[in-house]
């Protein structure tokens, strides 16, 4: 009998109890949806961690300013002028495995270009935060070292300042006003997308840092070195630890604090803060996988019990088979096939279920998800395993089956 | 050389309660073309000797040749075999699948031999062509009259043209009108060569073989020849004797 033919009668005494056929692949249908859930919700958020690292730039810490205490008020994050470029500076110098160490601050100002204008974000930087972001052009060139250290009057635009600014016309070279102070367009970055907080990460300007302390915000740049944020990038995510504990102690002696006294900056991770958002997923991804083994287990059981039901039912049909000229191992096959179909039908199920699962708590939840071919692949896999596993025993004892004693049975 | 070929063959069961011997040193040879009933009452070990003449168990002594293969020395898969190319069992249930189509159930023997559908196909409306049953193939079971279903088992039994034809109480769960249909198409066939072994209780039907082999507590106790009723005759004969019955009223 060919396998084709095999498949065909097992399905058809699959098809003969439908209803109990039904009830029986339930608990297979219920683990093989829990692990297709599990598989696309983890493999989300995965996702999602790696994009956040990927559009972020990998291994960066943060140092913000401000968390001073004024009189035991405690002000948060950003509220004081702490930092300077020197201090940026002096962690590229002295902190071990730093591979960038940006100055950054940024504002909010009307870009002006013939008649049309924008709102946007200023950014003032170095040329470390092109490395620390891993940000690259899409054309004309970065900032020059010289006119850093002049202040140039020169910008580079992101994407979406491009397109609003000045439409289908080429930016670079053109002349725009911020604060009725005229900049020249050098550069205009590659796109880089929403970022993980779905802000548009292309609505940017960039200028030199004293460019945009002078002429933007206007703070005199001899008197006032501060910058609001740090840019960190370390050579490795097992430097990261170690690179800011030596950051804080650096900064610490550097603002000349003492003992008892709080830091007067934050540090954070942002490799770790991206990892921690997928511990809920994870969680989640967990407990779909208990529910997942237990269905299973449950369903394997459940299909092995309807085998032996299904033996006892059918064992004149086993000794006529016998007698017909059936060798032990035909009969052991037709069974074995016969378990293997109705889990792996019960596979079938549970995979358009287990993808709606899926849907509908990524949409509820808000996670991202991902079905891949190897995920449906594997999970019918398991279910015809654990047809197989399951259905032997019973498959075993029909083969078994004395011709004359299964011929007697009423 | 004859088609069976039994020498003090036996059976003993080893039960908690003893050592029953159900079939106790039997010689008997069946050659080609004969159509012979086996006779005795129940536990006269007439069963036991179709079981064992049908390669369905093994004895516990003595040798028996089937179409001069020495069956005690084959393996499972080989009586197997041996059931699948050379025997076809009738049962007194008729044991069909139910849920396939008459054609189907023909087929079933040949799915064991390993031909392809199309010659399964093929054979199978010609053996129930055979038995009268050509326009029923695709009839289920249940669709069919006890008569017509123990056709398509005797259709069955004849497919993978066997050597020998074991019916066991082939009539008894039919009414006497049947039986005799189904016994005049046992001795057709026999008459075309088939081999027939017919193991009944009934004495009404083994007047229709030639030659009748008694049983009585696991030991042949006679073995005569006779010249058989002919089913066909019979049928023919109430057919004008007795009007049918719905003309009678």
């Amino acid at each position: 009998m060919s396998l084709l033919e095999a498949i065909r009668s097992a399905l058809s005494a699959i098809g003969a109890n439908a209803l109990r056929s039904a009830l029986t692949m339930l608990g297979i249908i219920i683990g093989v949806a829990a692990v297709i859930a599990m598989v696309a919700i983890g493999s989300g958020a995965r996702e999602r961690v790696d994009s956040q690292i990927k559009s972020l730039g990998a291994n960066l810490a943060i140092i913000q300013a401000g968390n001073v205490t004024q009189g035991g008020v405690r002000l948060g994050a950003g509220a004081s002028s702490t930092l300077t470029d020197e201090d940026a500076k002096a962690v590229a110098a002295e902190v071990e495995d730093v591979v960038a160490s940006a100055s950054v601050i940024t504002t909010r100002a009307q870009a002006v270009y013939a008649g049309t204008n924008w709102s946007t974000t200023i950014t003032a930087t170095d040329l470390d935060f092109f490395t620390a972001r891993e940000w690259g052009l899409a054309e004309g060139r970065l900032f020059e070292p010289e006119e850093l250290r002049r202040g140039e009057i020169v910008a580079i635009i992101g994407q979406t300042v491009a397109k609003n600014l000045f439409g289908e016309s080429d930016p670079l070279g053109q002349m725009f006003r911020i604060r009725n102070v005229p900049f020249k367009v050098i550069g205009v970055m590659a796109g880089k997308g929403q970022s993980a907080l779905g802000q548009d990460q292309d609505d940017v300007i960039f200028v030199p840092l004293d460019t945009g302390r002078r002429r933007i915000i206007g703070r005199n740049y001899a008197r006032d070195r501060s910058v609001q944020t740090i840019m960190v990038k370390f050579a490795s995510e097992a430097a990261i630890a170690p690179g800011i504990e030596q950051t804080r102690a650096l900064l610490r002696q550097r603002h000349r604090l003492v003992e008892d006294q709080d830091d007067d900056f934050i540090v954070r991770n942002l490799t770790e803060i991206a990892n921690t958002a997928t511990a809920a997923a994870s969680t989640l991804s967990w407990l779909l996988a208990a529910v997942a083994g237990v269905s299973l287990l449950v369903g394997g059981i459940g299909i092995m019990n309807i085998m032996l039901v299904s033996v006892t039912e059918r064992t004149r049909e086993i000794g006529l088979r016998l007698a017909v000229g059936a060798r032990q191992r035909d009969v052991l096959s037709q069974f074995l096939i016969e378990a293997t179909t109705l889990a792996t039908i019960g596979g079938a199920v549970g995979i358009a279920l287990g993808i709606g699962a899926a849907t509908g708590i990524a949409r509820f939840a808000g996670w991202p998800f991902v079905i891949s071919p190897q995920t449906i692949l594997v999970a019918v896999g398991v279910s015809g395993l654990i047809g197989v596993f399951f259905g032997f025993y019973p498959a075993r004892q029909a083969a078994r089956l004395d011709p004359i004693e299964a011929l007697r049975r009423e | 050389m004859p088609l069976i070929e039994v020498r003090d063959l036996s059976r003993v069961y080893d039960l908690d309660s003893g050592r029953v011997t159900a079939l106790g040193g039997v010689s008997l040879d069946i050659e080609a073309g004969e159509l012979v009933a086996v006779m005795g009452p129940s536990g006269s070990g007439k069963s036991t000797f179709m079981n064992l003449v049908g390669c369905l168990d093994r004895p516990t002594g003595g040798h028996y040749r089937l179409d001069d293969v020495a069956v005690e020395t084959l393996s499972s898969d080989g009586l197997a075999a041996l059931r699948n190319r050379k025997l076809g069992f009738v049962f007194q249930q008729f044991n069909l699948l139910p849920r396939v189509d008459a054609c189907a159930n023909v087929e079933l023997p040949m799915v064991y031999a390993g031909l392809d559908g199309k010659t399964r196909r093929e054979r199978a409306l010609n053996a129930l062509a055979r038995v009268g049953l050509a326009d029923r193939a695709h009839h289920r079971p249940m669709q069919l009259s006890g008569g017509q279903q123990q056709r398509v088992a005797i259709a069955r039994a004849l497919v993978n043209q066997p050597r020998l034809l074991l019916a066991d109480e082939p009539t008894g769960a039919l009414d006497s009108r049947t039986a005799l249909e189904i016994l005049a198409l046992f001795q057709d066939l026999n008459r075309e060569g088939v081999t027939v072994v017919l193991v009944t209780h009934d004495a009404e039907v083994a007047r229709h073989a030639r030659r009748v082999v008694r049983f009585r507590d696991g030991h042949v106790i006679a073995d005569t020849r006779q010249e058989p009723a002919d089913a066909r005759a019979a049928l023919a004969a109430q057919d004008t004797a007795t009007p049918l019955p719905e003309a009678a009223e």
